[in-house]
């Protein structure tokens, strides 16, 4: 099934979004992974799942709720920590995680949402919906033990899990090249029993086309599929994070940044097929929409110790105890 | 069935209490190692089908696969059998269960039991027979049971399968052959975070934990004959800790010994221990003891290994010292 217009505009809106929100972290409150030059991948794949589809991320996690459609204040509130942000300030730039998109788990242990990917699967399973779950990680996290066991497990149970790796070729500074025996991530596949796709990951459509028809799979029982999305990070692991020396060539990233940006390349389309005054206008509701969201983050109050308190435990039993100190 | 009991083995207990709370509510799954075969006694053959998992070798993902599951509208158990085995998952318990609704800033909530058997004095030797009680201790988010009794052990399972954190359920093999009659009732619960006490005294208070408490009783026998009577707490939940049911027993006797078969460094007994120094130094009349494991690891030998563990020579030689 293709996307229709109205969600071709909604596609570009979600990328557009996604690159504007980081824009702005970069300029104003650096902090965390960005996710820029990974929007065809993300926003590609998360335009295939329903709202009560279950997703889980990584540490590059801003991508993923502005993919799944989360409302973009109270993202840009739990960047500045806030208490109006998602998580109450308490989860930041790693942990993005809206519920009410979906979203189960951002985590910043590599692999560690893998697990849990699959038991979102298990419970749609057990529970009889026709619900996904989609399973975002990295080429660094196909490395660790988890991605092994939980494919396997989704393959022998038929678990409707969408595995999707955004492959940006590096795991922090270490490249696929030297890290994986078997550097094309989908042809693991094989080793579970499950399909293995291959995708230009800065081709938001084709990454659509793809999950689309992964997702139809999931719903109807036929199993899991492993997506490796080929793309590029076009800025450092974390902004965070000092590079002594260079792992990746100027050049290197200055050809992804001028002829392999998913964003330019989808507007590019857009206004191929006549759609121009739309891009134009969705260009100006979002950087609108980021404006609003700065202005409501920095407005905002910080979280209280009674908000840390409320989130350990849902059912609190002689808590918080005493002479701890607080 | 109320008020009706029935003749249970500890490990009859705990799966009596899967039983119960498989029927009473589907949104409760199983899943471990093995279980086809053993430990699930009859529950994969009255709930056939998807609420039971026969697991790969897999510790870590399906106990990530349990935390999944939890997140998103089931009640898993997961089944890890021998507790040493913990040490694969704990990432999946510590960094996942643990923190997800922390991070979230209270959005989610963790149904997760994990059950694990402290599989020792037993000649499994070093990789099968850790008590690791306190490790997970230390862990702000989750629930830690270790219960004594068939009664406990069902009624503290139950509550861990309603309870909405995630609880990490040591179960003793020592303990699970030993019968006694067991509430029969459905509705029959354990409140977590309740110390039980097991055998009242004035002269001195023993606190157990888990597997020592056949000892614990046994050495307060021993020394009622000499004329000392012993109060023994089952202490049953290890986090959230009873503080009150400790301190008002050691308020009365003044004298405190516990006894615990972790590895003493960090145990359980050493919390205990500082709790009471913190909160209820005015009423020690004597040095705290504990009786622990020693930091040496499980040998094959059967001689030796009895030697490392709390016993009711020990508990009660413990006590004199502090007379």
């Amino acid at each position: 099934m293709s996307l229709d217009q109205a969600r071709q505009l909604e596609l570009f809106t979600r990328m557009l979004r996604v690159r504007r929100f980081e824009e702005s972290l970069i300029a104003n409150y650096p902090m965390g992974h960005m996710s820029i030059g990974h929007e065809g991948a993300v926003v590609g794949a998360c335009m295939a799942l329903r709202d009560d589809d279950y997703v889980t991320g990584t540490h590059r996690s801003h991508g993923h709720p502005i993919g799944k459609g989360a409302e973009i204040a109270p993202l840009m509130a739990e960047l500045y920590a806030k208490r109006t942000g998602i998580c109450k300030g308490l989860g930041g730039s790693m942990h993005l995680t809206d519920t009410s998109k979906g979203l189960i788990c951002e985590s910043a242990i590599v692999g560690g949402g893998i697990p849990l990917a699959t038991g979102a699967g298990l419970s749609i399973q057990v529970r009889r919906t026709d619900q996904v779950a989609l399973c975002f990680f990295g080429d660094g996290a196909v490395n660790e033990g988890t991605f092994h066991e939980s494919l396997n497990m989704a393959s022998i149970w038929k678990l409707p899990v969408i595995y999707f790796c955004e492959n940006n070729g590096y795991a922090v500074t270490t490249p696929v090249a030297t890290s994986h025996g078997q550097p094309d991530v989908a042809r693991r596949a094989d080793g579970y029993g499950i399909p293995g796709v291959i995708v230009d990951g800065q081709d938001a459509e084709a990454v659509y086309e793809v999950t689309n028809a992964a997702v139809e799979q999931a719903r109807s029982g036929v199993g899991p599929t492993l997506i490796e999305a080929k793309t590029y990070r076009f800025d450092e692991h974390s902004n965070r994070l000092p590079i002594p020396f260079a792992y990746r060539s100027e050049e290197e990233i200055a050809y992804h940044r001028r002829e392999r940006d998913p964003v330019a390349l989808y507007r590019d389309i857009l206004v191929s097929r006549g759609l121009h005054s739309d891009v134009d206008a969705i260009e100006a509701a979002v950087a609108k929409t980021i404006e609003d969201a700065v202005q409501f983050a920095k407005d905002s109050p910080e979280p209280e110790l009674q908000d840390m308190l409320d989130s350990m435990y849902s059912n609190p039993i002689n808590f918080p105890v005493q002479h701890e100190g607080i | 069935m109320r008020n009706s009991t029935k003749k249970l083995s500890y490990l009859e207990a705990i799966v009596e209490a899967m039983r119960e709370e498989m029927r009473r509510d589907e949104r409760v799954i199983l899943m471990g190692e093995d279980i086809a075969v053993y430990g699930a006694q009859g529950l994969c053959e009255e709930f056939k089908g998807p609420r039971v998992r026969n697991t790969p070798l897999s510790e870590a993902s399906f106990t990530g696969v349990g935390v999944g599951a939890a997140l998103t509208g089931l009640r898993p158990i997961v089944d890890l059998t021998i507790a040493s085995f913990a040490y694969l998952a704990s990432d999946q318990i510590i960094n996942q269960a643990a923190k997800l609704r922390f991070m979230t800033g209270g959005q989610l909530k963790v149904p997760l039991v994990v059950r694990a058997s402290t599989f020792y004095n037993n000649r499994t030797a070093a990789q099968h027979a850790d008590r690791p009680y306190p490790l997970f201790m230390n862990v702000p988010g989750l629930k830690v049971l270790a219960p004594a009794t068939a009664t406990d052990a069902k009624g503290l399972l139950k509550s861990a399968i309603r309870d909405d954190d995630p609880v990490v359920f040591f179960e003793d093999i020592t303990l699970w052959a030993k019968k006694e009659d067991v509430p029969a009732d459905e509705d029959f619960l354990i409140p977590i975070g309740k110390a039980d006490i097991k055998r009242p005294g004035s002269d001195v208070t023993i606190v157990s934990i888990a597997g020592c408490l056949p000892p614990a009783l046994a050495a307060a026998q021993a020394l009622a004959k000499e004329g000392v009577e012993a109060e023994v707490i089952d202490l049953r939940t290890i986090v959230p800790m009873d503080k009150e049911t400790i301190l008002t027993s050691v308020a009365k006797t003044g004298r405190l010994v516990i006894a615990d078969n972790s590895h003493k460094v960090g145990s359980v007994a050493s919390e205990v221990a500082a709790v009471v120094v913190e909160e209820g130094f005015e009423s020690l009349r004597k040095p705290i003891q504990r009786v622990a494991t020693p930091s040496i690891q499980i040998p094959y030998n059967a001689n030796l290994e009895k030697l490392l563990y709390p016993t009711k020579e020990k508990i009660s030689a413990a006590v004199r010292v502090i007379l």
